[in-house]
């Protein structure tokens, strides 16, 4: 690690803090209904858009009403995405001729299964990438698809957790809110105005905006060069405020039109946590003990550093295979040093991986380097950060529900390690809640490793084979009796596995980055992980609604002596120690088989060819 | 659900049209009116013709030019792509090895550990820029590919070292591109 690293990790939290109240304040005031300063410009919009689709601004929703919407919300998601996509031959902005089944030379075709499996990531707030942008998608389908379903889901999140938030703070209420109102209100006061000013303040940086044909230049050797174009920053100011995460082109925040400077980097990182951190402030001026919202705070933040202090140090270190070539391990002033495989210059090592904690911690999932080729315990952090469900500030809304649920977790533990019925913010927890805590934590478990297992070990015929998963790169392997889905990794080994196992927590979780190596635009690939997104979505959430409702129709109860305090550091301990032991206590087994023990065959030099069957 | 189904298709149609057409045209408008350079893809142009992006690695082989990192994208700008090629991965390691042989064959002066972005291939395979370090090791091969002093070719690299931003971000870092047209406009003879 090195002084500027430090310095670097240091700023970025120090301004994290610093954003949190005035963020956390304003976003209270618009889901409480009070004015604030966009009102005058923003309220006429609002108005208008409950207008044009039917909505009743002052309904109250129970909770099942409240679900509902949320359901319906997303179907027409998964709908319109899907269809866009699939038209997009005969839609405008499509310089490049992109089409679906009849791809032009050199890109991918837009198959069903691949429509299906963007159509489930981008309304679930996943934003997984089988597809590189550039080569696939129109702009239209970029902006009116992608950047459309971006804004939707982040704002359904945000519109989810302010449910929740108002399970603790109302009493004896039969009505959590209303969705259409919280989600249209996320869009218009928080998510389009802050993505205005992003989109503006990466562009000065050097991020594209256009709707231009790709350039063809000649290079100063005088080889043809294509360079690609598009509206990239209107879509990359969303998709790092949203947490949404897929990246316009297949490099993502990596590629320098999307992410140009170290300023750029910067700024985008603080973008991903900006809402998450804001949210926790929120959450305590909601249920009107601000010290709740900062427990929550506190609790995320040490779990944040604690992944950045394994990342960093670890990508520091390097490949110690790598440097026995006589590569530079050190860093200087002339030059990085570390392990710089899969990074860019620009961003350095401190940059790259403070970007894989924040973006893993949220369910962000951009990339501003490639994890696939992180050290074992660098990207075992990701891995973790993502499998025990994002709460490190978490996604848009989603990050905090999910800690919330955690909360009631560590309550309940609490609560039975000294006898007493669990209470959280006067509220009593009782079966029914700390089951629908349960029943979201085991769905996404479930989800991860039923997958990843089975993939790990299925066979197909040969035939079926070729069409359900066919194997990538060159040359093309020989027919044999049948084929493995593990044809597809790019790694051999335990980081093979590794590659599947994050697929599929990434899918689950909703994150959306990957260990690239593995080429997932298969049918198996993407109808597996399309589920996946679907589960881990709607399986979480529906269960933390039901609880949300549960919690509203309550009384609140008087704090006495015997109240355990959910304020101090004894609850922030409880709270950071129920995320790692429920996530340790899931996951352990299957990182012990992924980068734990790679960790300790790369110390004692033992090398993998990859296993797909033509190499 | 069912008797959500309409507000839903409604307002998603709506929100389509404000996010997903408004937005981006409201914010490609602004950066072609104050942004123009960069909304364009900070292309770079000699002699009136465009030779690339600033922002984006293009191919160099000739023995007078500053060498870029190795490119997993084959320097393709409409084709981003990295290696993911794992630590413990057998393909790496080959890659790695042969590359620091020819390192030192191509840089026989230099001694000392190989900057690692030398050696490695980046994230986006478009990577602009290499370390001072990696850019200094190529200078005595430019120099004598272009009859110059190794000291002439020095002043080219110092002139396009940039610092780290606001003195904490990021690496200090040479754009290829950009030292590469300084050294032809300022040392023609190769």
């Amino acid at each position: 690690m090195t002084a500027v690293g430090l310095l670097q990790i240091a700023v970025y939290f120090l301004l994290l803090l610093l954003l949190t109240k005035p963020l956390g304040l304003f976003m209270a005031r618009v889901f409480s209904g009070e004015r604030t300063f966009l009102h005058p410009i923003v309220q006429p919009i609002e108005r208008l858009i409950y207008r044009l689709s039917g909505v009743r601004e002052d309904e109250e929703q129970h909770w099942t009403r409240y679900a509902a919407s949320l359901l319906a919300f997303s179907l027409a998601g998964i709908l319109f995405t899907y269809l866009i996509q699939r038209l997009q031959g005969i839609l405008p902005f499509n310089p490049q001729g992109f089409g679906t089944a009849h791809a032009p030379t050199g890109a991918t075709p837009v198959t069903p299964d691949l429509a299906f499996n963007n159509a489930a990531s981008f309304p679930t707030n996943t934003n997984w990438q089988a597809y590189s942008g550039e080569s696939t998608f129109s702009y239209f389908v970029q902006m009116a698809a992608f950047t459309v379903q971006n804004f939707c889901s982040a704002a359904a999140g945000i519109a989810i957790a302010i449910a929740l938030v108002r399970g603790f703070a109302r009493q004896q209420a039969k009505t959590v809110g209303n969705f259409w109102v919280d989600m249209t209100r996320s869009v218009l006061y928080i998510l389009l105005p802050l993505s205005v000013v992003g989109a503006l303040v990466l562009c000065s940086q050097g991020v594209i905006q256009n709707l231009k044909h790709y350039d063809v230049v000649k290079t100063l050797e005088g080889a043809t060069q294509t360079i690609a174009q598009g509206p990239v920053a209107s879509q990359e100011a969303i998709k790092m405020i949203g947490t949404n995460g897929a990246g316009f082109f297949g490099a993502n925040s990596a590629h320098p039109f999307e992410n140009p400077t170290p300023i750029s980097n910067f700024i985008q990182m603080l973008m991903i946590f900006l809402i998450p951190a804001g949210l926790t402030y929120t959450f305590g001026k909601m249920v009107n003990d601000t010290r709740q919202g900062w427990a929550i705070f506190a609790a995320c933040s040490i779990m944040f550093l604690a992944g950045v202090f394994i990342a960093y140090p670890a990508e520091q270190a390097g490949n110690p295979l790598v440097a026995r070539q006589g590569v530079a391990v050190a860093a200087s002033d002339t030059q990085p040093g570390g392990n710089m495989e899969g990074k860019e210059l620009r961003f350095g090592i401190a940059g790259s991986a403070l970007f894989a904690v924040i973006t893993t911690d949220a369910s962000c999932g951009a990339v501003n380097s490639m994890h696939d080729s992180f050290t074992p315990l660098g990207g075992l952090v990701p891995l973790f950060n993502i499998e025990t469900g994002e709460v490190i500030f978490g996604g848009t809304g989603a990050g905090l529900y999910g800690i919330l649920l955690y909360a009631i977790l560590a309550v309940f533990i609490a609560g039975l390690m000294v006898g007493r019925t669990p209470e959280y913010l006067g509220k009593k927890i009782e079966g029914k809640e700390v089951k629908m805590a349960m029943l979201a934590l085991i769905a996404t478990a479930a989800s991860i490793l039923c997958f990843s297992g089975v993939t790990s070990v299925i066979h197909f015929d040969w035939d079926k084979s070729q069409y359900l998963n066919p194997a990538s790169g060159a040359p093309k392997p020989a027919p044999t009796a049948s084929a493995p889905a593990t044809a597809n990794l790019g790694n051999g080994g335990p980081h093979g596995f590794s590659e599947i196992l994050y697929a599929y927590s990434s899918a689950t979780g909703n994150n959306g980055s990957a260990f690239g190596g593995l080429s997932p635009n298969t049918p198996w690939y993407n109808l597996t992980t399309g589920f996946a997104m679907l589960i881990g979505r709607f399986l979480f959430l529906l269960p933390l609604l039901a609880a949300a409702g549960s919690l509203a129709s309550k009384k609140k109860i008087a704090t006495t002596s015997g109240t355990f305090p959910t304020h101090g550091p004894l609850f922030v301990g409880l709270l950071v120690g129920t995320v790692i032991i429920v996530g340790a206590l899931t996951f352990f087994p299957a990182l012990s088989l992924g980068p734990l023990v790679e960790h300790f065959l790369m110390q004692s030099g033992q090398l993998f060819s990859m296993i797909g069957f033509w190499s | 659900m069912w008797s959500q189904l309409a507000p839903a298709f409604r307002i998603t149609l709506v929100l389509t049209v404000l996010t997903g057409l408004v937005y981006p045209g409201a914010v490609t408008v602004l950066c072609q009116l104050l942004l123009p350079r960069q909304a364009n893809g900070s292309l770079v142009s000699r002699n009136g013709h465009e030779v690339g992006s600033s922002l984006l690695a293009q191919s160099f082989a000739n023995a007078a030019y500053f060498h870029p990192r190795a490119s997993a994208a084959n320097y393709d700008a409409a084709a981003s792509a990295a290696t993911n090629l794992g630590p413990t991965s057998q393909k790496l390691l080959d890659r790695v090895k042969a590359d620091a042989v020819k390192f030192r064959q191509d840089n026989p002066a230099f001694t000392g550990p190989i900057p690692s972005d030398a050696i490695t291939t980046s994230a986006s395979g478009l990577d602009p820029h290499i370390s001072p370090a990696f850019a200094d090791s190529q200078l005595p091969r430019i120099a004598s590919a272009r009859h110059i002093t190794v000291d002439q070719a020095r002043s080219i690299l110092a002139a396009h070292t940039e610092s780290r931003q606001l003195g904490f971000l990021g690496e200090p870092r040479v754009n290829v591109l950009e030292a590469n047209l300084d050294l032809d406009r300022q040392f023609p003879g190769k």
